[in-house]
């Protein structure tokens, strides 16, 4: 017990730098990409540092509140993820920080920050169904809801449940407001509704929504490294290449609406959930 | 320098008010972005939201309609900020000097902290103009630290 509770607490420390350095990349990369050199590779942590020393400018007082309790949900779930705890559990809390940060921009009057909130909440929409799918997935193979039990496998999950690794890609793309699911802000400095869900958070705020970003990454590649347990080396370097495809998919697609992306989360994301579920149905759990 | 001046100096974001300009300014302005210049390599972004900017750049001559807007693009930015007035219009009002509606250049409102001179200024100006900008910004902050203790 103590050992999880020390590799929890080593995440938690470690995750903002590990994730900040990955965002640093994929600026750079994007920049490569648009034939330009792009910023720096700490630039993620000056941006934060930056908006931690401006000046209070809030429009109410629980706009703090929700981006605290955002910040609290992603530091959380990393931490239950690195001690093997409940996925189901990691779900609700990461979606609790979600409606949280939702309310927060639901909670002023601009109307940018109105719609913003107003996409983020079919964004959520979208894909959640694809989280609880591959949960629910997870549990036909051990027999348990909890993310230690995936370590009493044999043979590593990316090869019974490969269409989950694409949905979690997926997953990744929309968590992360990257083209062409940016649709209630986006990641990059685009515009979208001025900024979106993020419009009205100013200073402090904004620097602990992006610090809650550097955790939600990193839990995301988390997510995907789990589908290579037996050896966590590939897991990482499978998590890498996703997210190498969601900075390309960001590059080279254009924004599309909320109603496109709801319909392509639900047809496709969905089919190819069920069909892998059904598969797993027919040749039940896996030897231990 | 603390860590604090660094980050600072290493991550304006600005926010672009057009407030009567020929889109001259502008196109040179926006040229910076692009891969030729590309100032993000300085941590520029073009952040379009005045809640997130830390430097206001102004571009042309201020008339009657757009001061209440350029005053309240500047009110919403948090401290500590800079505003930088880039080419002639924005400088003096420019060509339109005198006119029956302009009130002149944007320190008529605000208190600009640098002028970027130019019919239209170079994009290298404009980037040397927010370089300053930032110089200003860090040394009023460092005052008010003073002044505070």
């Amino acid at each position: 017990m103590m050992a999880e509770y020390l590799a929890a607490l080593a995440a938690v420390l470690v995750a903002p730098f590990i994730g900040g350095v990955l965002m640093g990349i994929d600026r750079i990369v994007s920049a490569r990409l648009q034939s330009r050199q792009g910023p720096p590779l700490f630039q993620p942590f000056y941006d934060i540092l930056k908006l931690f020393a401006k000046r209070r400018m809030a429009a109410n007082t629980f706009q703090m509140i929700s981006v605290s309790v955002y910040l609290a949900s992603m530091v959380l779930s990393l931490a239950l993820l690195f001690m093997g705890q409940d996925l189901l559990v990691l779900l609700f809390i990461l979606a609790l920080g979600n409606i949280m940060l939702i309310l927060g921009g639901f909670s002023v009057k601009s109307p940018y920050s109105q719609l913003g909130s107003q996409r983020e909440v079919i964004v959520l929409l979208a894909y959640e169904p694809l989280l609880v799918c591959m949960v629910v997935g997870t549990y036909i193979m051990t027999g348990s809801f909890s993310a230690a039990s995936i370590f009493g496998l044999e043979r590593p999950l990316a090869l019974s449940m490969p269409a989950f690794v694409i949905t979690q890609a997926l997953v990744m793309a929309m968590k992360l407001h990257k083209s062409p699911f940016d649709v209630s802000a986006s990641h990059h400095a685009h515009q979208e509704l001025v900024r979106g869900i993020y419009t009205e958070f100013s200073g402090p705020q904004m620097a602990v929504i992006e610090l809650a970003h550097l955790y939600e990454l990193v839990l995301l590649l988390g997510f995907i490294a789990l589908f290579w347990h037996t050896n966590l080396g590939i897991g990482i370097a499978l998590a890498l290449a996703c997210y190498g495809a969601v900075i390309v998919l960001d590059n080279i697609s254009a924004r599309m609406t909320t109603r496109w992306m709801f319909g392509f989360t639900w047809s496709f994301g969905l089919a190819l959930a069920a069909a892998n579920l059904a598969a797993l149905y027919a040749t039940g759990p896996l030897p231990r | 320098m603390g860590l604090i001046d660094i980050a600072r100096s290493k991550s304006p974001w600005i926010l672009h008010f057009d407030a009567g300009a020929c889109n001259g300014c502008d196109i040179e302005l926006l040229a910076c972005l692009t891969p030729v210049y590309d100032v993000e390599r300085f941590g520029i972004i073009n952040i379009g939201n005045p809640k997130h900017a830390d430097v206001l750049l102004v571009t042309g001559t201020v008339n009657k309609r757009s001061a209440r807007v350029l005053r309240n693009l500047y009110d919403q930015m948090p401290e500590p900020k800079a505003v930088v007035a880039i080419g002639a219009c924005a400088l003096s009002g420019g060509v339109f000097h005198q006119c029956y509606n302009i009130l002149g250049g944007v320190d008529s409102v605000l208190p600009v902290d640098v002028y970027v001179p130019g019919c239209a200024p170079k994009p290298e100006a404009i980037i040397e103009g927010v370089v300053m900008a930032l110089g200003k910004m860090q040394e009023r902050e460092h005052a008010r630290k003073r002044g505070a203790a």
